[in-house]
């Protein structure tokens, strides 16, 4: 039969509407008994996102601090860690509670600050942690690292591993990431005036992409036969260059050290491909930040130049921008990669 | 047309021969040969050391299981721009599976495999009915695969240690010498190239591809065969979305980001035309091992990182200069055939329809060339 077709073409694709709706979490908003009433206070904290280990991990430190001086912890925040809508929700209802402050990873520099606004003009004191806001909409931003201490810290790891002397390479993240140039920056200048007998001898860019990151890393290893170690200051580049390298006859011969997460780099820790590798401590950033929180709650600092003591981790001095610094980068290794879960 | 699409009078053997001379395969193949040679030359350790040996057949597995299954889909005219997508989500699944249940790692792959299967049966069954370019369902659905990875895995990363030892070690054990994942991808190169090359079902493929319109007329299935092109392009998505987890034992959300333009140009440089009909696997796979080599050899060869993604760019803009090169002198070659013929018909008008069949060696002497360029035509060759 020639002529049987014409068959109606019943168009399907409406089916693409693939609704994906992003209930903001109706949350509960735990403690709304503790507000006032404690003598310590309440201390909210706001994470990018719930579920998240790394922020899981820093709130457990801010629940300690509070423990220790006594006040009420909570945590709320949105699903997803690109959502500062969701934040904002929690911070207008933290706002109208009377928390006595606010700890806030931003999700975003500029969109949460009206409602920080309105936080601050009711007196409650907003401390950012992990990531800022706008300098001049927040109290107090406790920061997790300094670009002169990441470098500073891999610079001292990778010399150690190395013997201080022999060929190192740079494996960084996207060739125009300003972090990462300026972090190889410093590290190069530190090279230079301290460590004359290491030679850098090519930098290579993985795009934090894990098959580019690998195949950089299966690069040099040809292109340099005697290289001594490599440095990867970014987490997905490490955790590429290390898979490469636990799984080549370069293991255990070529070091590799940089910033990496504990989740990410246990494998190779233990089968021994990586000995050492730097990255601040959450916990330590969580437990600063709740104890910046009450400083500003008890009126003990204001901004730059005040001084107050942050229980186990000594005393801190507020510095330029209203931030506080954490201190060195936290370097983990086989003995402690076990505490951490990141 | 008829006429020319018949053999010249050289032997089987020779026109084999020309063939296999003619072909981008073998060009593709040659370069890449080079390729390895000259970066060998710089560096011994890229061929004659075990890493470098392992590496070099390793690494292009994850991207021939891609360009294979993308070269089903671009005969029949259509583009499947979400395999990478699809190997995401697969990946990630692969990693999920792991950590949430105890399946068996073949178990697990085979649902890698039916996760992309299903994902490529959306896309087949919105090109197919929807009636819309493949080209932008697909790149919806790139889209909306990403999206649904997105949403599902969130910042949540799968690590080396959350996958069994036993399936990362897949990713880079050798049987005799070849790594086992090249050891899977050429056996799907086979089974794909052997089915397109010889089955009904195959040829089919390219002949809805080199003219839809003529496919439909003579009554060919068109929506069952493009549906199933999709479908073996989303599954091998899929397989190649387990080989990644096991390859690089890290799944983050930005897995396979890209990757779906490495496999649409690695078929374009392997000769698989564009727009349709045209085209092996086989060419596909050796463009998926110039183009990962080309990669990994740059580096090698000091050639700074910006300027490889340049070179690469310069290899497929290239191969599509030669195919147009190629087309322009193949037409000119049939345009002077097919003036020549009205002369020799002229002498024998009675036999006109049978003649050229019919034609002894001495009489096709003359032309041989231009009817040798004829037997192209059967290829499919636009």
């Amino acid at each position: 039969m020639l002529n049987q077709k014409r068959r109606f073409a019943s168009l399907a694709a409406a089916a693409l509407a693939a609704s994906l709706a992003l209930t903001a979490c109706g949350s509960d908003d735990g403690g709304d008994g503790g507000d006032g009433g404690s003598e310590g206070g309440t201390f909210t904290f706001i994470p990018k996102n719930l579920g998240n280990p790394y922020f899981d991990t820093s709130n457990a430190g801010g629940e300690a601090a509070i423990e220790e001086f006594g006040g009420t912890y909570e945590q709320v925040g949105p699903a997803n860690g690109d959502d500062p809508a969701g934040q904002v929700q929690y911070i207008n209802t933290a706002t109208q509670q009377g928390r006595s402050a606010l700890v806030i990873s931003a999700n975003d520099p500029d969109a949460l600050c009206d409602a920080i606004g309105e936080a601050m003009d009711a007196d409650i004191p907003v401390v950012t942690y992990d990531a800022d806001t706008n300098p001049d909409c927040r109290d107090i931003f406790v920061n997790q690292a300094d670009a002169e201490g990441i470098a500073q810290a891999q610079v001292d790891l990778i010399a150690e591993q190395i013997g201080d002397k022999g060929e190192i390479a740079f494996l960084s993240a996207a060739a125009n990431a300003t972090n990462q140039n300026a972090w190889i920056e410093l590290m190069n200048t530190e090279l230079e005036e301290n460590h004359p007998d290491i030679e850098v001898v090519d930098t290579v860019y993985g795009d934090d992409d894990d098959q580019k990151s690998f195949d950089a890393t299966a690069a040099l290893l040809q292109k340099h036969p005697d290289l001594a170690g490599i440095v990867s200051p970014t987490t997905v580049g490490i955790a590429a260059a290390a898979r490469y390298l636990s799984t080549s006859d370069a293991k255990g011969k070529v070091k590799l050290t940089g910033l990496g997460t504990p989740n990410q780099m246990r494998e190779y820790v233990k089968d021994g491909t990586v000995e050492a590798f730097a990255l601040w401590n959450p916990e330590d950033l969580g437990y600063l930040a709740a104890w910046t929180a009450k400083a500003l709650a008890d009126g003990d600092i204001e901004g730059e130049g005040d001084s107050f003591e942050a229980g186990r981790l000594g005393e801190y001095t507020v510095g330029a921008d209203n931030t506080v610094l954490l201190g060195d980068p936290f370097v983990f290794n086989a003995d402690n990669i076990d505490d951490f879960d990141f | 047309m008829s006429t020319l699409t018949h053999p010249s009078g050289g032997s089987a053997l020779s026109r084999v021969a020309k063939e296999v001379l003619r072909s981008r395969e073998l060009a593709v193949a040659l370069v890449l040969l080079v390729l390895i040679a000259v970066t060998t030359f710089k560096s011994e350790a890229f061929l004659f050391s075990a890493t470098g040996w392992r590496d070099l057949l390793l690494t292009p597995s994850m991207l021939i299981l891609l360009a294979v299954g993308q070269t089903a889909v671009i005969i029949t005219r259509n583009v499947d721009l979400s395999v990478g997508s699809t190997l995401g989500l697969t990946a990630y699944l692969t990693g999920r599976l792991f950590i949430d249940t105890n399946l068996p790692i073949i178990v697990v792959v085979l649902c890698a495999v039916l996760m992309g299967a299903v994902l490529g049966m959306v896309n087949g069954l919105l090109v197919a009915f929807g009636r819309v370019p493949a080209l932008v369902i697909t790149l919806g659905t790139m889209y909306i695969y990403r999206g649904v990875f997105l949403t599902w895995a969130g910042s949540d990363r799968i690590n080396a240690d959350d996958m069994p030892r036993a399936f990362r070690n897949l990713g880079t054990e050798s049987i005799l010498g070849i790594p086992v994942l090249t050891i899977v991808a050429l056996l799907v190169l086979g089974a794909v190239g052997y089915y397109l090359h010889t089955a009904r079902g195959g040829r089919e493929l390219y002949a809805i591809g080199s003219d839809p319109a003529a496919a439909e007329l003579y009554g060919l299935k068109i929506r069952r065969r493009v549906i199933f092109a999709f479908v073996l392009s989303g599954a091998l998505a899929g397989l190649a979305g387990a080989v990644s987890a096991a390859r690089f034992g890290t799944v983050s959300s930005s897995v396979g980001t890209g990757v779906e333009f490495e496999a649409v140009g690695a078929a374009v440089i392997g000769g698989v035309a564009i727009f349709g009909g045209s085209g092996t696997v086989w060419g596909a796979a050796l463009g998926a091992f110039l183009l990962v080599t080309i990669n990994r050899a740059l580096p090698v060869l000091g050639i700074s990182d910006f300027w490889q993604q340049a070179v690469v760019g310069a290899l497929i803009v290239g191969a599509i200069a030669l195919d147009r090169i190629l087309v322009l002198r193949q037409e000119k070659k049939l345009v002077a055939a097919r003036d020549d013929e009205p002369t020799s018909h002229a002498t024998a008008p009675t036999l006109d329809p049978v003649l050229p069949s019919g034609a002894t060696p001495a009489d096709r002497s003359e032309p041989a060339d231009p009817g040798s360029a004829g037997t192209d035509p059967k290829e499919g060759h636009r």
